[in-house]
């Protein structure tokens, strides 16, 4: 266990020590809040569909959690191309100790970024049904926080360099995010599409978020929690053997 | 306390380990020579867990680095050729964290990390940032950490490499006390012929993957006819250690090697 806590505690540490990173993240939530969230506010209203902020808000607190920690999770890369890499899979410890404490660290700090994007919403209007669910909430950004923190150690343990990162950007986390329930209700969407975000586990997130914060929702809490903590599982179990598979 | 026989590595085509065996007496200290590219890198990782061998057995304090990593993992300490430090921690949190993945108790620790910082002169910058040190500190620090559980067998790749004179005498004494004291087996890769006559009771000189000869330092001298391992060098390789320096000639090697066995 303090295998464990002691490389939490080492992505933590990083984390923090890094403002750009505190403040990175934090970017592209507020323009989406902002271009998005008042842009198309109107014509959302307008369809019917009553106020785009709270529909959009639960949206926007997944999109720091989802980067924040799949970028975490990819730092296998960094620390492979640093060295540091070596120095935990060399130790007599087993490979889901290692994947565990790189894991949760990720998921810390994505979690936390997600509740600063939370804070930031409050304070542009966004308005949350029941005060009750709140810990709820955070309990769901969690959830998806490990996962994706998961699913980035999972890939990156099969990239050599960092040019693979960018492809994992382009190729899976903007896909994931745009693909799912973050931007737009899924009445009227094409039938595909529709099938493609109800297969993205993110959409159980942020499904789960709104569940929690403003009702509307799609699968209900249980589903939605149900679902993400086998993928979690499954995630893991993944995560491990790719981890015990790199040679250096 | 290390056993290895026919043992090679294969990355693709090139053969960078090539049947390679040699023993390693329990409290000795042994000398891998060779120049850049020879496999010695390669040999280190294999024999430490982080790379699975084409072929051939290794045996790591009786326990096979393959099948057993575990067991292999508790026995040796290991100072790699390229740093592999977290660079946003401090010195003080980095030995720390190596602490407690080795499971030394923390009262220990705490003790041990202050001895060993003080050993490499960095007690004082403890609290600082990796990242700021200097080559020779990160060195330093390195070897302080491998210390601190106490390894049975030290690995030490290329360690000197970057250090001044001074510190690397230093670090050799120490080992040498450590070897003498309390019996550490000393496994060390270096392309110093006179670091390796110096301080190995043993020797293997590699070459191209292939070693070349084994021994004591003066029995090889003694059997090539020459007047240092330097010489005896040139006569077992027919070129000088030095001239495979630099990463550019390593890879025009490579080529060489590479044409010659087609
Ligand atoms: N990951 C790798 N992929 C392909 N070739 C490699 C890799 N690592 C080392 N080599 C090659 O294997 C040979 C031995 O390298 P190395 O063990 O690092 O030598 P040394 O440590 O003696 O300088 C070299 O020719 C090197 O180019
Ligand atoms: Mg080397």
């Amino acid at each position: 266990m303090s295998v464990v806590f002691a490389l939490w505690l080492r992505q933590i540490k990083r984390h923090f020590r890094s403002r750009t990173r505190l403040i990175g993240s934090l970017g592209q939530p507020v323009l989406f809040l902002l271009a998005l969230g008042f842009g198309l506010g109107p014509m959302f209203r307008k369809a019917g569909e009553g106020d785009y902020l709270q529909f959009l808000a639960p949206g926007v607190i997944a999109m720091p959690i989802l980067f924040v920690a799949v970028f975490s999770g990819m730092e296998i890369i960094w620390d492979r191309q640093f060295g540091f890499l070596k120095e935990t899979l060399v130790a007599p410890v087993s490979r889901i100790q290692i994947v565990l404490g790189r894991v949760l660290g990720g998921a810390t700090v994505a979690w936390f970024q997600g509740c600063l994007v939370f804070l930031i919403c409050v304070i542009f209007g966004f308005r949350i049904n029941n005060i009750l669910f709140l810990p709820l909430a955070l309990g769901v950004m969690f959830l998806l926080a490990i996962f994706c923190s998961a699913m980035g150690t999972a890939v990156a343990s099969l990239l050599e360099d960092i040019q693979g990162f960018q492809m994992m950007m382009n190729f899976l986390v903007m896909p994931l995010f745009f693909l799912s329930n973050a931007l737009f209700p899924l009445k009227g969407v094409p039938p595909v599409l529709r099938v493609v975000i109800q297969l993205n586990p993110l959409s159980y997130g942020i499904d789960g978020l709104r569940c929690c914060l403003t009702g509307g929702m799609l699968h209900g809490l249980g589903v939605d929690m149900g679902v993400l903590l086998v993928l979690i599982t499954a995630m893991l179990a993944l995560c491990t053997w790719l981890f015990s598979l790199i040679q250096l | 306390m290390i056993k290895v026989s026919g043992l090679i590595k294969d990355y693709g085509t090139i053969r960078a380990v090539d049947n390679v065996s040699f023993d390693v007496a329990k409290g000795s200290v042994f000398a891998f020579l060779g120049p850049n590219g020879a496999g010695k890198t390669t040999l280190i990782k294999m024999l430490t867990t982080i790379l699975r061998p084409t072929g051939g057995t290794m045996r790591v304090n009786g326990h096979d680095p393959v099948d057993d990593p575990d067991e292999v993992r508790r026995t040796f300490g290991i100072v790699f050729q390229d740093p592999s430090h977290d660079e946003q921690l401090t010195a003080y949190e980095n030995m720390d964290l190596h602490g407690v993945l080795y499971a030394v108790p923390s009262v220990e620790r705490k003790r041990k990390i202050r001895e060993l910082l003080e050993f490499v002169d960095l007690w004082g910058r403890q609290g600082d940032i990796v990242k700021n040190f200097s080559g020779g500190m990160k060195r330093r620090l390195e070897i302080a950490r491998a210390l601190l559980h106490e390894p049975r067998v030290l690995f030490l790749d290329e360690p000197t490499l970057g250090l001044d004179p001074q510190t690397r005498h230093h670090m050799w004494a120490y080992i040498k006390g450590l070897n003498k004291d309390k019996g550490v087996t000393i496994f060390f890769t270096t392309h110093y012929m006179d670091e390796a006559e110096r301080i190995a009771h043993d020797v293997a000189v590699i070459d191209h993957g292939k070693i070349v000869a084994r021994g004591a330092p003066v029995d090889i001298i003694k059997q090539t006819g020459s007047s240092s391992l330097e010489d005896a060098f040139i006569a077992l390789t027919g070129h000088d250690i030095r001239e495979e320096e630099g990463t550019t000639s390593d890879r025009v090697r490579l080529k060489r090697a590479f044409w010659r066995r087609r």
